[in-house]
């Protein structure tokens, strides 16, 4: 066992927990936030993003003890006060189906939009595309997913 | 804007999934909850010589090890498929025994032997692993071809040659002779591909037994609570259903894998009885990929035959449908009365023939898939037309043209009666949309890129709203098919919908509401939808089939009319008028051009206050209604999918995809479109990328997401999805279906665009890179783009 502390969706927190307890464990299981989902055991289907100091991680793939200290923002921490354009635009654009990957979905747009802005480039659909290698989805067909992360780019 | 019918409202249960607020199984967590980890068989059959336990009881944290003795023991009964399906010669499916938990024999890798209930999941997993079973293997039948060879092993003794039924539809000697007197005959082999349907979220169960009250609880990913407590009750006897409470809540995807009642169900409930703890289970992916049921897995011969003109003569299919090691719940109909009866297509054929043979194998069972039995008829019919074109030298779209049925009702020679269409309207849209006509220009700017582009249609029809009831009880249905609805207006106004049908993804708690809205002429918000708990709804029959929208709504629409009666009634008894002059729109029920008008929430008032009513009328506005099909729907579409193909590594890339279908009347065409999406890109996946692979002992080669190959984002294009509908014309608001069609006419669009491009047509799904380009070696089409 081992005591980790950290900062989620801006509030510290800290627990003992067993060393192999996993980041996304940690999260669903003893902070109860349940929004951050497990699709699969060999880190492909990206339903269990999250931000660990601003950037989209696996929380599938990592400890918790290696998140020791780390900024980590979940998907019930994203809106400020409202929701985030990102949310909003997978309500605009029927982003989702089932429910299951959305979350997911939505932590690797906000990365995805956030790094292509910070580097300047051009978040088009095949880029887009390309990004969501991670995140699988059974429902949407992917279409109305892209279409949302593109609505978010130019709002955010 | 108008929130009614044919509306794009955006959808109502988005918020909570956007915000990490939905409610799924696994994210219950129950008061004094335990856990429970199967051991399961490592191997594809083996007999079982015994279980040692005493290691995992040991073991910190475990509070039980139970086995399949003890599950028998207390009288839990097998697992049954729910559709008796006879032989030819008039003799009963073999139907193999299947107990939650294996005794003597395990038929298959994933079949469980025995269950651990522990504090936690990660010692509940590591006792599972300390459990030592003594096995004794046994040959393996692997794939249909093994399973019927001479001499193959026999997965249930009670199955001679593996042979689950032998069973045929159609007139076989007409077929014949129309076919001796063909002017040409097609005639094709054709595998359909097993898959894994892959719902996002794993199946999961949480299951707690009252011994206070002698009362069951199970938290089950189920897309039919309903059907899972009566299945539960009448014949697995874990609870009666008085004492049997099935909640599905947000359910991550289903696509046909969580209609049926699994052994881990099953399990959990019986051990949450022996532990008097609440249970809880959740597959991981892998266990998913050795437990949910598969799809698929067809072996098919076919000859159709046409006269001089083009027009099909007769049609002839024979069939193989692998069941894997025992029949899941609704296993038998889907090879036949989902599929046999739809091998008409959208075409006038004068005589047809089916004959499917079901075996069992030493593979997971298989069971519907999105679409079930309709995308392997699609696949059949629209391989063996473009064939048959190529073959005769004719315009693939003018062969169809010439053999589309054109009037309605049509009745084919296997069982179905179209009620509406216009077949030839949605390929027009379809290739018009597509730009058909610029495709050869297209083609050869990609050859300057050294690229193989081709293009191809289907022309799909499937059957939705599995019905009527008594229809299917004949043909060997072990339950009605209708479905129910209750709608509750309330004393202040608002309205509670019930319905039998079950949202997982589909978005009904937006579009019933638009129906209820409409209808009473109140607003969206004023309106909830309650589904997927026995204890609020009183029965249904749940979600698949695409049959929410043709049988669900109609039942809610069933129970608005009689809402509507009342309402009138009490109205008009208030306002002292006739019932017929009032008109129910913004929130008012009103004589138009008169100052007679009630608030909507007035009416309800005062059918709850009762204070003046009309004579003998009762209390209350709450109606039911159980609404059961005439007839089955039949959405129908024609997808025209373009490809193009690197020559030098086989890759095809779906450049362009584009649908017209034919839904009836579409109540919000933002959820239907989403629908034709998310099926196009299995249908996708199916012919490029998917296929659940076992080798020759039985062991799963693709049981990860490391190995079975997911559709992703750039495995797909944008898609153009169109619609040409025209009414249904037998149930009340004229609704087909959307759930399937995108899954049902992609494969053979694709794999006809596939084998346009590179001129050889014996390419089979997955059409993977290594396929395609040993095709085009063999077919020398690579020399022809370079």
């Amino acid at each position: 066992m081992s005591t980790v502390s950290m900062t989620v969706n801006g509030k510290a927190v800290s627990a003992d927990v067993e060393d192999r307890t996993l980041l996304v464990d940690y999260i669903r299981e003893h902070l109860r936030l349940t929004g951050t989902h497990v699709g699969c055991d060999t880190s492909q289907c990206g339903t269990c993003v999250v931000h660990v100091e601003g950037k989209a991680v696996k929380s599938c793939t990592m400890l918790a003890a290696a998140a020791e200290g780390a900024e980590v923002t979940t998907i019930e921490g994203v809106a400020n006060g409202d929701l985030h354009p990102m949310q909003r635009a997978f309500n605009d654009n029927h982003g989702l189906q089932c429910g299951f990957c959305t979350p997911g979905m939505i932590m690797s747009g906000i990365d995805m939009v956030n790094r292509y802005k910070a580097e300047g480039r051009t978040l088009d659909e095949a880029a887009i595309r390309h990004e969501l290698e991670g995140n699988i989805c059974r429902c949407t067909g992917y279409h109305n997913i892209v279409k949302s992360i593109a609505q978010a780019a130019s709002e955010m | 804007m108008s929130e009614g019918i044919g509306a794009p409202v955006k959808r109502k249960e988005d918020k909570r999934f956007i915000t990490g607020k939905g409610k799924y199984t696994d994210d219950i967590r129950m008061e004094n909850q335990a856990y429970a980890a199967f051991a399961r068989s490592p191997h594809a059959h083996a007999e079982i010589n015994g279980i040692e336990t005493s290691a995992a009881e040991a073991m910190s944290g475990v509070i039980a090890v139970l086995d399949g003795a003890q599950l028998t023991g207390d009288g839990i009964g097998n697992l049954i498929c729910g559709w008796a399906i006879s032989s030819k010669d008039g003799s009963p499916m073999n139907m193999g025994a299947w107990s939650a938990l294996a005794t003597e024999k395990v038929r298959y890798v994933g079949d469980a032997v025995a269950v651990v209930i522990a504090e936690s999941k990660e010692e509940a997993q590591a006792a599972a692993e300390a459990i030592e079973v003594s096995y004794n293997e046994l040959p393996v039948a692997a794939n249909i071809a093994a399973a019927l060879a001479d001499g193959a092993p026999q997965v249930h003794e009670n199955a001679p040659g593996n042979v689950i039924y032998d069973w045929e539809l159609g007139d076989g000697d007409a077929t014949a002779a129309a076919l001796a007197g063909a002017a040409h005959v097609t005639e094709m082999d054709i595998t359909n591909n097993r898959l894994a349907p892959n719902a996002m979220e794993p199946r999961s169960a949480v299951a707690t037994y009252d011994d206070a009250e002698d009362h069951y609880t199970l938290y089950s990913t189920s897309q039919n609570p309903h059907v899972a407590r009566l299945v539960l009750s009448a014949f697995y006897q874990v609870a009666p259903e008085h004492k049997l409470r099935v909640i599905a809540p947000d359910v991550g995807g289903g696509f046909g894998s969580k209609i049926y009642i699994y052994p881990e169900e099953i399990v959990c409930l019986w051990a949450s009885m022996k532990t008097r703890r609440s249970v809880k289970w959740t597959a991981e992916r892998t266990e998913a990929f050795l437990t949910d049921a598969h799809g698929r897995d067809h072996v098919t011969k076919a000859r159709m035959g046409f006269d001089s003109d083009g027009r099909i003569v007769g049609f002839k299919v024979s069939t193989k449908a692998n069941f894997g090691a025992y029949m899941s719940l609704f296993s038998s109909a889907v090879p036949t009365y989902l599929y046999a009866t739809l091998l008409s297509g959208t075409y006038d054929i004068p005589a047809i023939h089916c004959e499917v043979l079901a075996c069992y194998t030493n593979t997971v069972p298989v069971d519907a898939y999105r679409g079930a039995g309709r995308p392997e008829a699609s696949f059949v019919v629209e391989r063996l037309m473009e064939t048959a074109a190529r073959e005769m030298g004719k315009d693939p779209a003018e062969l169809r043209r010439v053999n589309f049925v054109k009037e309605f009702p049509y009745q084919t020679q296997v069982i179905m009666n179209y009620d509406s269409g216009d077949f030839e309207g949605n390929m027009n849209q379809a290739m018009e949309a597509a730009d058909w006509a610029g495709f050869t220009a297209r083609k050869a700017e990609a050859a300057n890129r050294g690229k193989l582009r081709g293009i191809g249609m289907a022309c799909y029809i499937e059957a939705c709203g599995i019905a009527p009831s008594a229809a299917v009880g004949s043909l060997g249905a072990g339950v009605g098919l209708w479905e129910s609805a209750e709608v509750r207006v309330n004393p202040v106004g608002t309205i509670e919908v019930l319905t039998g049908s079950h949202s997982h993804g589909q978005g009904h708690e937006t579009t019933f509401a638009q129906v209820v809205a409409e209808r009473f002429g109140v607003p969206l918000d004023s309106i909830q939808i309650v589904h997927g708990d026995t204890d609020k709804v009183q029965f249904g029959m749940g979600t698949y089939g695409s049959r929410s929208g043709p049988v669900g709504i109609s039942a809610i629409v069933k129970a608005c009319d009689k809402v509507e009666v009342k309402v009138r009634k009490i109205a008009a008894h208030l306002l002292e008028c006739n019932p017929d002059d009032l008109v129910l729109e913004d929130s008012q029920v009103k004589v138009p051009g008169t100052n007679k008008a009630l608030g909507w929430h007035e009416v309800g008032l005062a059918a709850y206050t009762a204070h003046n009513l009309p004579a003998d009328m009762e209390p209350g506005l709450k109606e039911g209604a159980f609404y059961d099909p005439e007839n089955f729907t039949f959405p129908m579409g024609c997808f025209v999918a373009e490809v193009e193909i690197d020559p030098g590594t086989g890759k095809t890339d779906v450049v362009k995809f584009v649908a017209s279908d034919d839904f009836g009347v579409i109540i919000n065409p933002m959820i239907v479109e989403g629908q034709v999406h998310g099926g196009i890109a299995q249908g996708v996946g199916q012919a490029l990328l998917e296929e659940m692979v076992y080798d020759e002992s039985g062991q799963p080669v693709s049981g990860s997401y490391m190995d079975y190959t997911m559709p992703r984002a750039e495995d797909v294009p944008s898609f153009v999805v169109e619609h040409h509908n025209t009414r249904c014309a037998t149930n009340p608001l004229g609704i087909k279906g959307c759930g399937e069609a995108g899954a049902i006419g992609s494969p053979p669009a694709v794999i006809n665009a596939i084998t346009d491009a590179i001129g050889n047509n014996d390419v089979s799904m997955p059409a993977t890179p290594a396929k395609v380009w040993a095709a085009i070696q063999a077919s020398g089409t690579s020399m022809a783009a370079e």
